[in-house]
């Protein structure tokens, strides 16, 4: 789970490492009510989203004065930054600013320990920075076992050339922030920048944590971080059920076992619908099990999005049998009857593996006695995706010609027309 | 041949006495899987029953159970919560083979029982979060399905189950030496590397399939890997092209930050690297019988 700015800024506080005084607020009268608190003087209106590229967007700005403070987050909370709208404005006291730095702890996925990134120059793109001038930046792997005490974070802060006024603030910051790494289970904190002032204090001006959602089970107090401003309501109502969904928002719905496979799934999907403009409409995962329960909350969710034309069911019976997944879709057929929300677009459902003419023949005689079309059983995951594209593209598909059938097509040379 | 597996490995599983851990040592025995033990701390000396009055003795610490019987792969199935502790336990009881199914475990645990291997020198760790290895017809440790293909000649690495099976199951005329599941978290024991370097030794496996999905620099480097050291030939897979930026889709590991671990630098870099990559797991599937076809 990635935090708000206002809400990593709150750990860090409890952590120890020196933050701004600041208040988040939902309204622009607020914020001007929190620039007065902090003083009337100039303050850093702030838009709360969880995304990069905020300060281009326009999403970070000054304001002199209360009054001023009030027109910025009104401004503010008109924006949408990549997607994202503004919930909530961070007011926080202006800081003056000597010089800024770059400071991040995270896992090293090659190696398998931890990854400490260090630069005397912040406030920049650090993807930029890390390509560009790979020398500025200074990377200390941290073993995971030993950790880190205060002399490696002292050596650190001197290896990446840090001004002498601000190494001693900058070592204790970079302890801290590996005490709360551990302590809370975080993947990434980042800071940028971290600033020094003309007085020689050391502060974190903004803050980025990423906490590991698979240690929940020790960390309760996490939950209370969830923000529901921030979560698609659908999103929310499969994670209430125990399903693996993510929204996209595309037209074709995808039901499907298997992490693998469904993002397969979706990219097959994205391919055979490319001149339709047809995309997949979601990620959904039921796993193992196809209960006709998780089979009726998945069909359910999905066929919350209006955007959806269409489902498809993309499973593997590996060890799921499919007469199993079969009478799921049979059973949640009567379940969403009941519900009274009957399914009233098409499904194109693909099973192969374990039982396959067992669950084939349960949806074939399932075909039968539903609205001619309702249900499509079509033998490959690349032709359900096909058919499940060009019927969510409707007349769009109409004028143009199909595919050979994938089994029989060429198979694409290396770099040709991958573009999705 | 067949790697990491042999038809004779010593399989003891931890968490067998649960519900996962007992339906799929079922499953394991089935496929012929040589299982010597369960280990359930404060079940020890119960014995577990299973079908056709096969028995297998239950003991409280792996250590107890490597010297009572003998084992070479542990095979993990205890809760996330548990995972820490039970996988230090059979490093520290230095079994070669350790076998995380486990999914869920907070990857600072990860870490550290992998930092601890690595001190060690003795455990190769497959997973966690991954659905194990098979060698069809041989020997099966895990929750892969194992009466979906058959033994032959290609070698198969993957970080997702489901893919694995959908591949085993498109290519089940030609089959399979090893499977192996490398798991979807951000960091795993054993990678895509170790898995070539593997198979590439193995007189058996003529061909190999590497599939790959979005998350991390895995396969870039995996692609390294097979310029330099891999003369076999490699088809390869590569799934999350639609996959949204910053959002994690299924496994923990799977997911693009920034402009990294795009499921498009992955198969350029495979290309580049030589690995002839397909469009969708059945064109993968199609792409590994002309390689058959090729070597004859």
């Amino acid at each position: 789970m990635d935090l708000y700015e206002y809400q990593a800024r709150e750990l860090f506080a409890a952590y120890g490492i020196p933050v701004p005084d600041a208040a988040v607020v939902r309204t622009p009268e607020d914020a001007r009510a929190a620039a007065r608190t902090l003083g009337g003087g100039t303050v850093a209106v702030k838009a709360q989203v969880k995304t990069g590229g905020r300060g281009k967007a326009g999403g970070i700005r000054l304001a002199a004065n209360p009054a001023e403070a009030e027109e910025r987050a009104a401004e503010i909370f008109d924006l949408e930054i990549r997607g994202h709208s503004v919930c909530s404005v961070m007011v926080a006291r202006g800081v003056s600013i000597a010089r800024e730095y770059y400071l991040s702890v995270l896992l090293d996925r090659g190696t398998g320990d931890y990854l400490v990134m260090l630069s005397a120059e912040g406030g920049v793109d650090i993807e930029r920075l890390a390509a560009e001038r790979p020398e500025a930046l200074t990377r200390a792997s941290v073993d995971p076992i030993d950790g880190l005490d205060a002399e490696r974070s002292r050596e650190i802060v001197e290896q990446a050339g840090l001004p002498a006024e601000a190494r001693d603030g900058a070592a204790d910051v970079l302890l801290r922030v590996w005490d709360l790494f551990v302590a809370e289970d975080a993947t990434l904190v980042e800071i940028n920048p971290l600033v020094s002032t003309g007085t020689g204090q050391v502060l974190a001006l903004d803050a980025k944590v990423t906490l590991d959602d698979n240690a929940r089970f020790r960390h309760p107090e996490h939950d209370a971080l969830v923000d529901p401003c921030d979560v698609d309501p659908l999103e929310q109502k499969a994670r209430a059920r125990g399903l693996n969904y993510v929204k996209l928002d595309g037209q074709v719905g995808v039901i499907g076992n298997g992490a693998g496979l469904v993002m397969s799934t979706l990219d097959v999907v994205a391919w055979e619908g490319r001149r339709f403009g047809v995309r997949p409409a979601n990620f959904l995962d039921i796993g193992g099990g196809a209960s006709a329960e998780v089979m009726a909350n998945a069909l359910e969710i999905i066929l919350e999005d209006p955007q959806v034309e269409v489902v498809l069911v993309n499973v593997f019976g590996g060890i799921t049998a499919c007469d199993l997944v079969a009478n799921g879709i049979l059973h949640a057929f009567t379940l969403l009857a009941e519900r009274g929300t009957p399914i009233t677009r098409p499904l194109v459902v693909r099973l192969d593996g374990n039982n396959a003419d067992l669950g084939q023949e349960i949806l074939d005689h399932l075909a039968s006695t539903v609205t001619p079309g309702l249900i499509e059983r079509v033998e490959t995951m690349d032709g359900a995706a096909r058919r499940a594209a060009r019927l969510a593209a409707g007349d769009a598909a109409a004028g143009v010609d199909e595919d050979p059938p994938p089994g029989e097509r060429d198979v694409v040379a290396a770099g040709e027309g991958w573009e999705i | 041949m067949s790697i990491w597996l042999r038809r004779e490995s010593r399989v003891i599983v931890q968490g067998m006495t649960g519900s996962e851990g007992r339906k799929h040592t079922q499953r394991m025995i089935y496929a012929g899987t040589n299982i010597v033990a369960g280990v359930t701390p404060g079940k020890g000396g119960m014995g577990k029953e299973f079908n056709d009055k096969v028995k297998k003795p239950v003991f409280d610490t792996v250590r107890e159970a490597v010297n009572q019987v003998g084992a070479d792969v542990s095979v993990i199935f205890v809760p996330a919560s548990a995972a820490r502790s039970a996988v230090l336990e059979a490093v520290d009881a230095e079994v070669p083979l350790i076998v995380v199914i486990t999914e869920g475990i907070p990857v600072q645990d990860t870490l550290h029982v992998l930092a601890h291997a690595r001190r060690k020198g003795v455990s190769r760790i497959l997973g966690p979060n991954c659905p194990g290895l098979i060698s069809p017809g041989r020997a099966n440790v895990g929750i892969i399905p194992a009466n979906i293909t058959k033994h032959g000649p290609i070698g198969l690495v993957s970080k997702s189950g489901t893919l694995t099976y959908q591949l085993m199951f498109e290519l089940k005329k030609i089959g399979f030496s090893t499977n192996v599941g490398i798991g979807g978290d951000p960091v795993v024991g054993t990678t895509h590397i170790d898995a070539l370097a593997a198979f590439e030794e193995d007189p058996e496996t003529r061909a190999i399939c590497l599939i790959g999905e979005i998350g991390g620099d895995a396969e870039e480097r995996a692609a390294d890997f097979i310029r330099d050291h891999v003369s076999k030939p490699v088809v390869g897979y590569v799934a999350g092209f639609t996959a949204p930026e910053g959002r994690a889709l299924g496994h923990a590991g799977a997911i693009v930050t920034g402009s990294s671990g795009t499921a498009r630098a992955k198969r350029e870099a495979l290309e580049d690297a030589g690995v002839r990559v397909g469009r969708t797991p059945h064109e993968t599937a199609d792409l590994m019988r002309r390689v058959m076809r090729e070597l004859g």
